[in-house]
């Protein structure tokens, strides 16, 4: 079925032993000698000044060797874009959260750490908080950001084609509004770092983080040290989603502190503390309104959205922009307008997860384009097919879809969950919905203005041959991009998998910027290919001067040297090496030329043999302002089909059957895949279905833990059919692209199209709990 | 006041003193060193740091370490032989279900209780037995493709 050697196959996953076993180090399984533990005191208001800190009394507890502040860690501001640098370290005369961060401890173990955290006097004048949406953009409202009147961090206003003109034309116009609510990452490490500098001023930190590269430079500014002094290494990292993508307080403390008290420093994050450091998806608040021709044409989209921020910027640019932008496609639509707003709140501040930005607007906008389906008396897929693109298009706000295998997901999906016999034809409280959605195989441009290549990569040969070690600073974070980078390193040099190890993760082997947008097959990948086959061509040119046969006559295939032009006396070669290895029980026996013996030929006329490659995206999008959100080499696309079953008497939803279809480009491990997608979906369903950080009055979370914010758990979740579409990405290696975020797209306007399905109701707030969808029957009960 | 308690972990027998409020958890990963059980809420919600007390599946963050004197413990480092992996460990591997591996430990050890009283579990057995241990990252479903592999 596929001609390749190692890819598009289902190769265990390199790390899965250690992880089975219990071996896989994570950074809280890790200790130096002399550690110390860190704490941090945060903000138990919302809003307020702060008039002075003592912290004495913490200081004199015994077993206390550092207490930090705002005094001592400096005010140099970070974020993750330049363009809103608004976080400190620790706060210095004004907290804007509950939870914000004002100083940290460093003592001899965890307990005395907190212990002297809670000895540490604060003497706060309370402010007025504004905890929505509405309260911050008021007039006269109380303001968190001086230089951000009216409370709003950022605002988009983009316009392609005329809008309002489309809209005269259209037959149909419909207008809704939607709200997801406030997710938390809920990833299963909780975050942690463990900073070391030794003697020569040189700083290790070892940290659970998905962006090593972001966290170097984000560690140097801030500390003030040159880049080549500080190194981050990311040891097994359990999970991120987006979150883990930026340096966070605790790493920065953990590294002050270090370098205070000569001694490595750990600090580990609660599980309450991963709630208030947030960095999670937004609540979005969606105002759409579509326009179609009475054939279904879709002619306009004007969208309004608000995001609730929380106290600091973190991705959140980029967020509010994403919200508008990643509705380009997957369908032709000729005019679009977006007019965004992100919003400061005395709240944990909101970043990155998961499908960054476009899940809310895709959940509000495939809703939408159900019920415009249905008044015109099409089917939702007729009315998906009618408008999708293909590749080659170009969305009205320049995004490529170099390959768009969207028809064959639509189809994919349609035919296998036998929508055809369903739909429309299921029993009272049974439903059945689909939706559909795209999304960047990395993000065109670094989250810094730099012509900085976004991923390096080196090949190494083992001087003995048969081995290759790959060398990236990518972050393995669960998704499975080690054994994918082995895979493509082995497909690429042409040896098994078994020949190749990968090491990842720390800044001293290159720049990657890391795993987020979905970016690391499609862009580390290419540099993996390309170290690869440098190492590829050195050891057959070595070869070519040794055997006089011209190296593009030669190739590697599976671990053996090919000839094209019939077969080659490599005895002397074959001596040569049995010579060097006397005594050696695993002489090569082969009847054909091993890359063992080449490797080591290439070796002794050249040296150690190292590979290297690099990728960046060409130049991508339009002109205009914001252009960049949403550029990406390539797009993935997906389609779904959720059934249900409805409780009409208590509002409990079941789904009992997902069937997803999603165009990757080329699987590079069709279980890894696979396991996106299925992982994507669960995700999806948790926000569509249970997923809500509750806040009180006084701006406290009160559901901060994983009971009360509810996951999906095995008993929730249901069969996934999981089908993978292959459109061979021209600007992707092997043809490769993303399958990490576009995945979770349809889940949720599938479950609330299938849920409209079953019930008849439309619902426009998440998540749908059971009080929620009992709410709604009883209020149409009423109005009956 | 620290006191002192015998404990049989992985078929070693271990005497330590342990802290009145010292958690089963900590006591594995921070005393002895093993660090395969993982810790991932400190609340008993999530069930990464899954150990089997006496057999019975436990999340050990739940347990004090007094209350686990005089017991045996079974981590997810007791699970290989001489013979090799655990069919549960193998099949984790071979079906794709592990991705990050934050749960995998605790999940295993939760299938392992399963199968150790019902040797061929059907599909919703399966999934009330690992119903107290969250993922994030698989949707679950190579993991029950995986512990339906090791039952068979």
């Amino acid at each position: 079925m596929s001609n390749y050697s190692v890819i598009n196959s289902r190769a265990s996953r390199l790390d899965a032993p250690a992880k089975a076993t219990g071996r896989a180090v994570f950074v809280d399984d890790l200790s130096f000698p002399g550690m110390l533990h860190a704490a941090l005191l945060q903000s138990p208001l919302p809003h307020a000044r702060i008039r002075s800190i003592d912290t004495s009394r913490a200081e004199r507890l015994p077993g206390v060797k550092a207490v930090i502040t705002a005094k001592d860690a400096g005010m140099v501001r970070y974020g993750v874009s330049p363009a809103r640098y608004d976080e400190t370290v620790f706060c210095l005369d004004r907290v804007r959260y509950v939870g914000d961060e004002i100083a940290a401890v460093a003592a001899v173990d965890p307990q005395t750490a907190e212990e002297a955290v809670g000895r540490i006097r604060v003497d706060y004048e309370e402010l007025p908080a504004v905890l929505t949406i509405e309260e911050a953009m008021a007039e006269g409202a109380p303001q968190l950001h001086a230089e951000f009147p009216r409370n709003i961090s950022a605002e988009v206003h983009q316009e392609f084609g005329n809008v309002a003109e489309a809209l005269k034309a259209c037959d149909l116009v419909k207008t809704t509004t939607f709200k997801n609510k406030r997710q938390d990452g809920a990833f299963l490490e909780p975050p942690g770092c463990i900073a070391v500098f030794d003697l020569d001023g040189r700083l290790t930190l070892h940290s659970s983080t998905q962006a090593p590269h972001y966290v170097q430079r984000t560690l140097a500014m801030v500390l003030g040290l040159p880049v080549g002094k500080v190194r981050v290494v990311k040891p097994y990292v359990g999970g991120g989603f987006g979150i883990k993508a930026a340096a966070n307080t605790g790493e920065l403390a953990a590294c002050l502190l270090a370098r205070r008290t000569g001694k490595p420093v750990k600090f580990i994050y609660s599980r309450e503390q991963v709630f208030m450091l947030c960095r999670a998806r937004h609540q979005f608040v969606h105002r759409m309104t579509t326009g179609a021709k009475k054939d279904g044409t879709l002619l306009a989209l004007q969208h309004e959205c608000h995001l609730d921020g929380g106290a600091y910027s973190s991705f959140g640019i980029a967020t509010v922009y994403y919200a508008g932008s990643l509705l380009g496609g997957p369908y032709k639509l000729p005019n679009m307008k977006y007019d965004g707003w992100r919003v400061y709140t005395n709240k944990p501040t909101c970043g990155a997860q998961r499908g960054h930005g476009g899940v809310a607007a895709r959940a509000a906008w495939e809703q939408q384009l159900d019920m415009i389906a249905e008044e015109l008396g099409m089917d939702p897929i007729e009315l998906r097919l009618k408008n999708m693109m293909r590749a080659g298009d170009v969305t009205c706000n320049d995004l490529n879809m170099s390959s768009l295998g969207m028809q064959e997901c639509i189809e994919a999906v349609r035919d296998s969950s036998g929508w055809n016999s369903k739909k429309g034809k299921l029993p009272k409280g049974k439903g059945i919905g689909m939706a559909c959605g795209f999304f960047v195989s990395g993000a065109g441009y670094p989250i810094y203005r730099s012509d900085t290549y976004h991923c390096t990569a080196t090949v190494k040969l083992a001087e003995d041959g048969g081995a290759a070690q790959v060398y990236s600073a990518s972050a393995e974070i669960g998704q499975g991009s080690d054994t994918a980078f082995g895979m493509i390193a082995a497909e690429a040099l042409g040896v098994p998998l078994d020949c190749v190890r990968v090491t990842s993760g720390d800044t001293d082997f290159g720049v990657d910027l890391g795993a987020y947008s979905s970016r690391q097959t499609l862009m580390t990948g290419h540099a993996v290919k390309e170290a690869a086959e440098s190492v590829k061509r050195q050891v057959l040119d070595a070869l070519a001067d040794e055997l006089k046969v011209p190296a593009a006559d030669m190739d590697i295939k599976e671990g053996r040297i090919v000839f094209a032009n019939g077969p080659v006396d490599f005895s002397a070669i074959r001596s040569r090496y049995i010579k060097e290895h006397r005594g050696w029980s695993d002489s090569p026996q082969e009847d054909f030329l091993t890359f063992r013996e080449a490797s080591r030929i290439a070796y002794l006329a050249k040296g150690t043999i190292v590979g290297t490659g690099k990728y960046k995206p060409p130049p991508l999008g339009g002109k205009f302002k914001g252009a960049a959100v949403g550029t990406s080499p390539a797009y993935g696309c997906s389609a779904q089909v959720v059934e249900v079953s409805v409780d009409t008497e208590t509002g409990k939803i079941v789904i009992e059957k997902i069937t997803d279809a999603h165009d990757c480009g080329r699987a590079i491990n069709r279980t890894s895949v696979e396991g996106q997608m299925e992982g994507s979906v669960a995700m999806g369903m948790g926000e569509a279905l249970f997923e809500e950080v509750k806040f009180d009055e006084r701006g406290r979370v009160i559901n901060c833990d994983l009971a009360e914010y509810k996951l999906v758990t095995a008993l929730d979740m249901p069969p996934v059919d999981a089908i993978i579409v292959e459109s061979n990405e021209p600007n992707g290696p092997f043809g490769a692209k993303e399958v990490g975020e576009g995945a979770i797209m349809p889940t949720i306007p599938a479950i609330l199209n299938a849920v409209y399905d079953a019930t008849g109701l439309r619902i426009y707030e998440l998540p749908l709990t059971s009080e929620r969808v009992h709410a709604a029957l009883k209020a149409r009960g009423e109005k009956k | 006041m620290k006191q002192l308690i015998r404990l049989t972990v992985n078929e070693r027998e271990y005497e330590v003193a342990v802290e009145a409020n010292t958690t089963l958890v900590d006591l594995l990963r921070y005393q002895l060193g093993l660090t395969g059980t993982k810790k991932g809420c400190d609340l008993g919600d999530c069930g990464a740091c899954t150990v089997l007390m006496d057999g019975k599946a436990v999340n050990s963050c739940l347990v004090l370490a007094v209350q686990a004197g005089g017991r045996t413990v079974q981590t997810i480092e007791g699970l290989e032989t001489a013979g090799g992996l655990h069919p549960l460990q193998q099949a984790f591997i071979e079906k794709g279900a592990i991705q990050c591996g934050f749960c995998s430990s605790g999940m295993i050890l939760s299938a392992k209780e399963l199968l150790d009283g019902t040797p061929h579990p059907d599909e919703p057995e399966i999934r009330r037995a690992i119903s107290g241990n969250l993922c994030r990252c698989t949707g679950y479903q190579k993991i029950i493709e995986a512990i339906k592999e090791a039952a068979r």
